[in-house]
């Protein structure tokens, strides 16, 4: 085998799942210093900085940001972030490593086809940053792309035009990879699993990953829809979001007849299912690592996939919680409210079942087993405040405020990376054949745990005094006079958070050479991909939790083990 | 590759294209809710005119899947050479088809029905471009085992590839169909 077909297009699932890790540890680099830029923007909006300045002649002459600089590192950070770090490690990284391991396959079904998926990912994310360097620079609309600022070119701005074309063919290669991904996934679960492996006697990580390509089976499809309109809106002069008598920069534009209400509505109902396509993977990985550390199996298994199987399809149903202040009438207002808090009932399922698996278990606490109780910790924070602006009344106040960004970031952002976090420090042995140092996990995790409270609550106050999300100086508003403390004690937390993550990269390096070196199954754990590798099949003759079996010679039971008296 | 392998494989390719028809649909609803909208939201909306070389593609299309499908039972029956002379056949019809298509936007855009400026046109030329993109894929599957089938290497594996194939060019066929109500009766439908 050649270097090229061994490493770069390689067809096999386990390289590829530590190209898309590696893909997204890049972007998930660039995507935090993006955000330590724009705090410290915020913070400080008049003060000359020399950094700004070698980055961006133009954009930020003299040191300070042009209020179009800030918003396209905005746009530019939650695409990075939302894409190419929480929809591609937990399904794409570790979704593809494991799952042929943990059922028993030789391979993904279409293992091309995965190849073709990493590729395009990897060619979607250049696109993407190759906006940083076209003229005018990258976009200014936000992750969410709302027309018709987004359809009409550059005459919406800098970063309008080259920049946020190369957006949306961005996000169109992200869409056709992701479909492609989502069938291979689909396939390999229902096809390929061992003799034995009946649904459910998977690991709950297998059916994370099979209801979120689902869900990424229809949602993409939607996105990549509306992302083909967008385009022609663009380049082809269309009017499927543009209405008539638009005046953008003074000037009338000559379209008619479209709706920017209708991207609203395509872009949410795959906006809101790819929330869950981001953390549902991730629940997965807790509720195994939950488990193994607590010698107990997962309390409630069939429950917590019925919920899976429910917030995979109400999340369809949901998407209008985001569009409350769009004129929508109150009835559609109030339907959409009762379907978005009847979320709340599987969620609520989820976690008693989390609380109840580690209820008198005897807890190890290694550093994935803390990951698994953060985002526990963060999930139950971030969904109480959903509930909040799951209200039409509340969300008329709370919507395009601070309070919204602190809701995503903790429930979305933080949430999914513990959950990946976790699914890093149980793998790594798997991956590396090396253990992470603990000490230096314990330091990261206690640090960015308490981190990214102090950064992402206070935006919740900062929301009810109603601050508005994506400006870029909130100086000149006497009713914000006294949130700016509490914005320089987030960007100094947001800095520590950042500044320790440095600690986990040198964790992750620093292992590969001195790291322990790990056994085959280091934690003790059930499932499959912790058992030496194999040219038989493996046989499977229990489900995936079998810890502290009464009668049984040791505390846990792999799947392939009849009961070893 | 042992009996049950290749039988799993053969489940794997079919449970693969039926959630690539899942996607489709999702796809198009997409689309079609989309043109929904926009037809209720403003009052300017222009149905497309349906030329006579649309329903005769729509003819040929029915019947390159009829011959696919008489190919496909043939090489199951072990029937090869009929099998290529069909399949062939079934090829060069689906090229007619695509080629009919391009004719049809011709004449359109003469007509005056450009994408830009025509509302229902619009959503034509996206909706049948869209349909001939998925159609080109499975058109360069055929012409691969036209190939295949000439080199004489049409072994058990490829059958799975010829079911597959006409599968899929069975539900594109399906798809025109809803397209051509799409555009011809509910667009023009006062
Ligand atoms: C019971 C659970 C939840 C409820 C009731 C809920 C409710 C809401 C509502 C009503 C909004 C719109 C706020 C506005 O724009 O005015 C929102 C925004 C958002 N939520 Fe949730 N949510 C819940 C769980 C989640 C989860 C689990 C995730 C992700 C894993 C998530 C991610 C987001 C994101 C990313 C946004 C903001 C999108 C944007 O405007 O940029 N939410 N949520
Ligand atoms: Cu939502």
């Amino acid at each position: 085998m050649s270097f090229l077909s061994r490493y770069i297009f390689s067809t096999n699932h386990k390289t590829i799942g530590i190209q898309y890790f590696v893909l997204a540890l890049t972007a998930a680099l660039l995507g935090t210093a993006l955000s330590v830029l724009m705090r410290l923007h915020l913070t400080y909006p008049e003060a000359k900085i020399r950094l700004f300045e070698i980055l961006w002649p133009n954009a930020a002459a003299g040191g300070v940001m042009t209020p179009e600089l800030y918003l396209s590192l905005m746009t530019m950070h939650g695409t990075i972030m939302v894409f190419f770090v929480l929809t591609t490690v937990p399904q794409g990284g570790f979704g593809n490593f494991f799952l042929p391991l943990q059922i028993g396959a030789e391979d993904m079904a279409f293992p091309r086809i995965n190849m073709l998926s990493f590729w395009a990912t990897a060619l979607a994310f250049l696109v993407l940053c190759s906006a940083f360097v076209v003229e005018g620079g990258a976009p200014l609309a936000g992750w969410t792309a709302y027309p018709p600022l987004s359809a009409v070119g550059s005459i919406a701005g800098p970063g309008m035009g080259k920049g946020m074309t190369l957006w949306v063919v961005s996000i169109a290669l992200f869409c056709a990879a992701s479909l492609m991904g989502a069938i291979n996934f689909i396939t390999t679960i229902l096809e390929m699993r061992t003799r034995g492996m009946s649904l459910f006697r998977m690991p709950l990580t297998c059916w994370a990953w099979l209801v979120t390509a689902l869900i990424s089976l229809f949602a993409f499809a939607v996105l990549f829809a509306a992302g083909i309109l967008l385009l022609l809106d663009r380049e082809a002069g269309t009017s499927f979001f543009l209405p008539a008598g638009l005046v953008i920069n003074d000037r009338i534009l000559d379209r008619k007849g479209g709706s920017p209400l209708l991207w609203q509505h395509l872009f949410w109902f795959f906006g809101h299912p790819e929330v869950y396509i981001a953390i549902l993977p991730g629940m997965g990985v807790v509720s195994t690592v939950l488990s193994v550390f607590s010698r107990k199996p997962v309390f409630g298994y069939r429950a917590m996939v019925w919920a899976m199987l429910a917030i995979g399809f109400l999340g369809f149903l949901v998407w209008g919680h985001h569009m409350f202040i769009s004129g929508m009438s109150p009835y559609s207002s109030l339907a959409f409210s009762v379907l978005t808090l009847a979320i709340g009932v599987p969620s609520a399922v989820k976690t008693f079942n989390w609380l109840g698996t580690i209820l008198g278990g005897r807890l190890h606490l290694e550093t994935a087993m803390l990951w698994a109780l953060a985002f526990v910790s963060v999930f139950v924070t971030g969904g109480l405040s959903g509930i909040a602006l799951g209200q039409p009344a509340l969300d008329m106040y709370f919507h395009d405020t601070y309070f919204v960004v602190g809701h995503f970031h903790i429930i979305m952002g933080v949430a999914a990376v513990f959950s990946i976090l976790a699914g890093t420090f149980y793998w790594w042995p798997k991956m590396t054949g090396r253990m992470l140092s603990e000490t230096l996990g314990r330091v990261h995790f206690y640090v960015t745990f308490l981190g990214v409270y102090a950064v992402f609550i206070p935006m919740h106050f900062a929301g009810i005094v109603g601050n508005p999300r994506r400006y870029s100086d909130f100086g000149q508003f006497e009713f914000l006079k006294d949130v700016q403390g509490l914005h320089k004690f987030i960007t100094h937390a947001a800095f520590l958070t950042a500044a320790v993550q440095l600690l986990f990269i040198f964790n992750l390096i620093w292992s590969l050479y001195r790291g322990k070196k790990a056994g085959d199954n280091p934690w003790n754990a059930t499932t499959l991909e912790w058992l030496p590798p194999s040219h038989q099949p493996h046989i499977v003759v229990r489900g995936a939790y079998d810890y502290s079996v009464p009668g049984a010679r040791r505390d846990f039971l792999m799947q392939n083990e009849s009961n070893g008296q | 590759m042992n009996v049950a392998a290749a039988g799993a494989r053969r489940r794997a390719s079919f449970t693969g294209l039926y959630a690539f028809f899942a996607t489709m649909i999702m796809f198009f609803g997409a689309f079609t809710s989309a043109m929904v909208v926009r037809r209720g939201a403003s009052k300017d909306w222009q149905g497309v005119p349906t030329p006579n070389l649309l329903w005769i593609n729509t003819g040929v299309l029915a019947l390159s899947s009829v011959v696919a499908e008489r190919a496909r039972r043939d090489l199951q029956n072990g029937n090869r050479r009929l099998f290529n002379t069909l399949w062939a056949a079934a090829t060069v019809l689906g090229a007619c088809f695509v080629a009919g298509q391009i004719i049809v936007w011709r004449d359109l855009q003469q007509a005056g029905v450009y994408i830009n400026s025509h509302s229902g046109g619009a959503f034509f030329y996206v909706g049948t471009v869209a349909h001939a993109a998925h159609l080109a894929g499975g058109w360069i599957a055929m012409v691969y085992l036209l190939v295949r089938a000439f080199s004489l290497q049409l072994g058990p594996g490829r059958r799975t590839a010829v079911d597959i194939t006409t599968l899929y060019w069975h539900f594109l066929g399906v798809l025109w169909l809803y397209l051509l109500w799409l555009f011809w009766f509910w667009g023009n439908w006062e």
